[in-house]
């Protein structure tokens, strides 16, 4: 293969990689803007996602959209449970106290997955055709398009959200100012509610999409996280635009770090990434100016 | 209409409402003054469900509400105007106008809540102008203006407003009290004013308390309150010179 094509299959590859870093950094954010709180109990959404999805339509052989629907459906109620069990109950504890609970939260779904599917490894079929397509040289997987174009739907169905509804806007109310949001009569604790639940669907679906390619066994979650979790600061906790901008370029330059240098680093390059941009610019790579600072710490 | 009996609270460890009894009837302008830290903030946070009152009771409409959360009271028809303004500065002047109705909105419908910005365009013009401008980018009276419309979206019968002059200017001040003293003329709305500028809170109010130190050391009429001595010499900085001879 020549370098050219080398180049964009590693960009394509990465693009891939770095959209599911974006829909986990999204979740992220969804649930820091609402509360405060980082969540890493997000990447385990992503390994339920496409846990469930196995179940429904391999096991159960549940048609696709139908599967599709149901896991997310799932998913979401998990999450909104989770919230309704570790966070609801809590008299207005510390932030720290509440990430912790979520980290609790991680190892216990990663424990309930290990007890409910083993410590297999799952596939699932790919959405269409898993013949690649040849692209200057490179080739892709159809199932790499898919992937891009879930992350571009998530993004302008948030876009949509945030900005055309009113409990989109009460929830961006709610994360400027909830003690005024409060006082024009928004239930704060249920957009917490409500984040919880957007931010396990928005797993579920990168756990959905992400499958076919890389397979889904019962601890993919925290890694995830991690990688998420260094996009949502990259891009300046609690950025959507950011997120997406981050996560995708964490997923490129793991690809190209993977090709080009080893893939036994593969995982320290986010971490790298990170650490070299905050130090340049420490409110992350869409701030503007202010350094991001983490709520009611 | 409100009434609030021996109300004790405070945040954690400290107390800061001692027995707090006071009582607001309809189509009245009511003023609480006190100094910086008094505890007036927390007196209105209570009465709006987000301070938890220790012990006593409030009662609104014949209906105590001691125990309601913040959107249960503005459901039923108080709204704050808070401390500082706090409209929410990412979002448009319409946008906060219409989260402003949100307790109202699946019973309004789109048409009505329409009607009711409406209104508040004619109550403050300028707040038309601006309807699609970010609130932030608002003037200091400006936004005090945003911040009240907001919160007569929501048509409360008790609005109480939490010093509404804070650094403004004074001609920006007599334009807000004027429209202020206007919703109880023509819409019958209740007012409970908190202010540290007593002068200027007396002169619009009908009655008047002073908080000190988390208790209530005088009440009664404003223009009693404005020639009473302590009152002038704590809040209207009049103080008399004593005489040498
Ligand atoms: N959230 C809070 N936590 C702890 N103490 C508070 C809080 N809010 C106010 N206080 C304290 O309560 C007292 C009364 O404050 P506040 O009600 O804001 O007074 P005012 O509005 O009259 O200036 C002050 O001593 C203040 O320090
Ligand atoms: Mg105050």
């Amino acid at each position: 293969m020549s370098i050219e094509s080398q180049i964009v299959q590693f960009l394509f590859t990465g693009i891939a990689l770095g959209s599911i870093y974006a829909m986990v950094a999204l979740g992220f954010n969804i649930i820091y803007n609402a509360t405060g709180i980082l969540n890493f109990a997000q990447g385990e959404f992503v390994m339920l996602g496409g846990l469930v999805m196995v179940w429904l339509s391999v096991t159960l052989g549940l048609p696709m959209p139908l599967a599709f629907a149901v896991t997310v459906a799932a998913v979401m109620a998990v999450g909104a449970l989770f919230e309704r069990l570790a966070i609801y109950p809590l008299k207005k504890p510390p932030v720290l106290i509440l990430i912790i609970i979520t980290l609790a939260g991680s190892i216990i779904f990663k424990g309930s997955a290990m007890l409910l599917w083993g410590k297999k490894t799952y596939s699932l079929p790919h959405f269409s055709s898993e013949q690649p397509i040849a692209v200057l040289g490179a080739t892709i997987l159809p199932q790499t398009f898919w992937i891009i174009g879930f992350l571009a739907a998530v993004v302008a169905a948030l876009a949509l959200f945030f900005n055309c509804t009113m409990l989109g806007k009460a929830m961006r109310a709610c994360s400027f100012n909830p003690t005024a949001a409060s006082l024009v009569g928004i239930n704060v604790k249920r957009i917490v509610l409500l984040s919880f639940a957007v931010s396990a669907a928005i797993g579920a679906i990168a756990g959905i999409v992400f499958t076919p390619v890389v397979l889904m066994e019962y601890d993919r979650g925290t890694m995830l996280a991690l990688k998420g979790f260094c996009a949502a600061v990259l891009g300046g906790l609690g950025n959507g635009a950011g997120a997406v901008v981050a996560g995708l370029l964490i997923g490129i330059l793991e690809s190209f770090g993977a090709g080009f240098i080893s893939s036994a680093y593969k995982d320290a390059i986010a971490l790298l990434v990170l650490l070299l941009v905050l130090v340049v610019r420490p409110g992350g790579l869409l701030s503007r100016g202010e350094a991001s600072r983490l709520k009611d710490f | 209409m409100l009434r609030l009996q021996n109300i004790h609270t405070g945040y954690g460890d400290i107390a800061v409402l001692k027995n707090i009894s006071l009582h607001v009837s309809r189509g009245e302008i009511v003023t609480l003054i006190g100094a910086n830290g008094a505890g007036k903030t927390t007196l209105l946070n209570t009465i709006c469900g987000l301070v938890r009152a220790r012990s006593g009771s409030i009662v609104y409409n014949d209906r105590p509400v001691t125990d309601c959360s913040a959107d249960q009271i503005v459901r039923l028809g108080i709204s704050q105007v808070p401390e500082g303004r706090q409209i929410f500065a990412p979002l448009s002047v319409l946008d906060n106008l219409r989260l402003g109705a949100y307790t109202r909105a699946r019973e309004w419908g789109k048409k009505k809540v329409q009607e009711r910005i409406e209104q508040m365009y004619a109550l403050f013009p300028r707040l038309q102008e601006r309807a699609q401008q970010y609130a932030g980018t608002l003037s200091g009276g400006e936004q005090q203006m945003l911040a009240i419309a907001r919160a007569l979206m929501a048509d409360p019968c008790l609005l109480v407003l939490d010093e509404p002059s804070m650094g403004l200017a004074p001609l920006v001040i007599a334009e807000i009290f004027k429209a202020v003293a206007r919703l109880r003329d023509e819409r019958k709305t209740t007012i409970f004013l908190v202010e540290q500028n007593a002068r200027t809170a007396l002169k619009y109010a009908d009655r008047g308390y002073v908080i000190e130190t988390g208790k209530i050391m005088l009440e009664g009429r404003s223009d009693d309150l404005l020639n009473n001595r302590e009152v002038q010499r704590a809040y209207l900085g009049r103080q008399k010179q004593p005489i040498w001879e």
